[in-house]
């Protein structure tokens, strides 16, 4: 047992890297994939004719669905989802498939915001030159809509790397169940999670900062 | 042969009939304006001419072949023969000025960057635009997009150019810089359909003039016809209106 007022050995140093590690894996595919799926999500829901209705219904009773559900519940219902499928899936995999569910269905509507605040004038002048609705959202609707699209989906990234410490509820090894382990263990508290704060810090900060140029970017190459 | 010809056309928003009996024909150089009261239908048939609202019944004709609007292939030989210009300018925001003109030609009608920008910036010359190449709309006036928009249509090559109320936005400062362009054009024999409320404008450019009032024409004739003798009551009421402002 290492007394309270030590410091961190090489191991518990290890565990916190670990920790970081899996918590920035699991924010970083979740969201990344989530982002993929929630954009294809939100294209489909534009192409009114083409994707036959139940299809869209579908999409939105998904994303009506999850982005209300709150993100423990939904680690609960894969846990067990998972379990009563006797599919042998790591906690880790877990984690990841609740953040994509979760992630996706946040991302599809600020996409989807993103893509109906660009002006109906924009689709018609396109139509009117034989622009297919692709070739309208790739060169005409998708790089406007970036603008409106970035600034909620860099909050939702930060925001969302903070909830993945509800993996350690099902036993992830990532970040604050790494401080629990290092609290149990007798360390300081105040050593542990002040420790936790910077590294949690250490992952959003760079990432809200990195947000910010790509507006700061977005916005200039439309107005410079 | 008319370029256009329209027979017996119609429209509706549900059950409400906003054209009925249209019958107009556009020769290849001639300018034809569409005036008449808000709400007369002449921007739906304009919208309706490059398939951005469905018809209702009657035909359209382009070259002497009836246009088929619900084909695609159909839909799409028409739009590249036929350019429209809206109120609004309708510019792609995310682009400069050069790339809103040359983007339908490169992307859409494919043809190479070579031939089509000597083009785009011949335009641009043309509406006085040339030193504004990598502007963005935002950054112009509302004047000078409209000029923009003017030439993006034009690099299409259109057989006939559709101009739907394109001063209506305009402060009034701005309209003569984009009558100018469009002066210019119908002196280089490019066919036109306009819509506008801009009387002697039309007067000066038309080749003829239709009064159109309750999605229907009332009249149709030349400039001289339409405005100094018009032969329907309806007409005379609507010039005698307009000329006393």
């Amino acid at each position: 047992m290492t007394p309270a007022g030590h410091f961190f050995s090489y191991y518990d140093i290890l565990l916190l890297g670990r920790g970081f590690l899996t918590t920035l894996a699991l924010a970083l595919i979740g969201c990344l994939a989530g982002c993929a799926a929630g954009f294809a999500a939100a294209i489909l829901r534009t192409t009114h004719s083409r994707t036959p209705a139940p299809v869209r219904a579908a999409l939105i009773a998904y994303c009506m669905l999850f982005r209300r559900v709150p993100f423990l519940v939904t680690l609960m219902l894969v846990f067990f989802a998972i379990q009563s499928m006797n599919a042998n899936l790591s906690t880790f995999a877990v984690a990841l498939i609740s953040i994509f569910l979760i992630s996706t269905a946040y991302l599809s509507e600020i996409a989807r915001g993103g893509l109906e605040s660009v002006h109906e004038n924009q689709w018609q002048a396109a139509r009117a030159m034989n622009f297919t609705h692709w070739q309208t959202l790739r060169l005409v609707v998708v790089p406007q809509a970036w603008r409106v699209i970035l600034p909620p989906a860099f909050g939702f990234f930060v925001m969302f790397i903070k909830d993945t410490a509800l993996a350690s509820q099902i036993g992830v090894m990532e970040l604050t169940s790494a401080g629990k382990v290092l609290g149990n263990k007798g360390l300081s508290a105040a050593l542990v999670y002040g420790t936790i704060l910077l590294l949690y810090f250490l992952m959003s900060y760079p990432l809200s900062r990195f947000g910010k140029r790509v507006e700061g970017k977005l916005a200039a190459a439309r107005n410079h | 042969m008319p370029l256009l010809e329209i027979t017996d056309v119609k429209a509706s928003y549900g059950s409400h009939m906003v054209l009925e009996h249209i019958n107009l024909h556009v020769d290849k150089g001639e300018v034809v304006s569409l005036i008449g009261p808000s709400g007369s239908g002449k921007s739906t048939l304009l919208r309706l001419i490059v398939g951005l609202l469905p018809l209702a019944g009657g035909s359209v004709r382009l070259n002497g072949g009836i246009v088929d609007y619900a084909s695609k292939a159909a839909v799409r030989a028409l739009r590249s023969d036929i350019a429209i210009v809206f109120q609004q300018y309708n510019l792609f925001q995310n682009m400069t000025v050069i790339d809103n003109v040359t983007i339908a030609p490169t992307k859409i009608k494919r043809r190479p960057r070579t031939e089509v920008e000597p083009y785009a910036l011949e335009l641009l010359a043309r509406v006085g635009l040339s030193h504004r190449l990598n502007s963005y709309p935002s950054e112009l006036s509302g004047g000078q997009q409209q000029r923009v928009a003017i030439a993006r249509a034009l690099a299409l090559r259109p057989k006939i150019l559709l101009l739907d109320e394109i001063t209506a936005a305009l402060d009034p400062e701005l309209v003569s810089e984009v009558l100018g362009t469009i002066r210019e054009l119908s002196s280089d024999g490019i066919t036109m359909l306009i819509v506008s409320h801009e009387m002697s404008f039309v007067r000066e450019v038309s080749s003829r003039v239709v009064f159109m009032a309750e999605g229907r024409i009332v009249e149709a004739g030349a400039p001289r016809q339409i405005f100094d003798a018009p032969l329907q009551a309806r007409t005379r009421e609507f010039v005698g209106k307009i000329l006393r402002h």
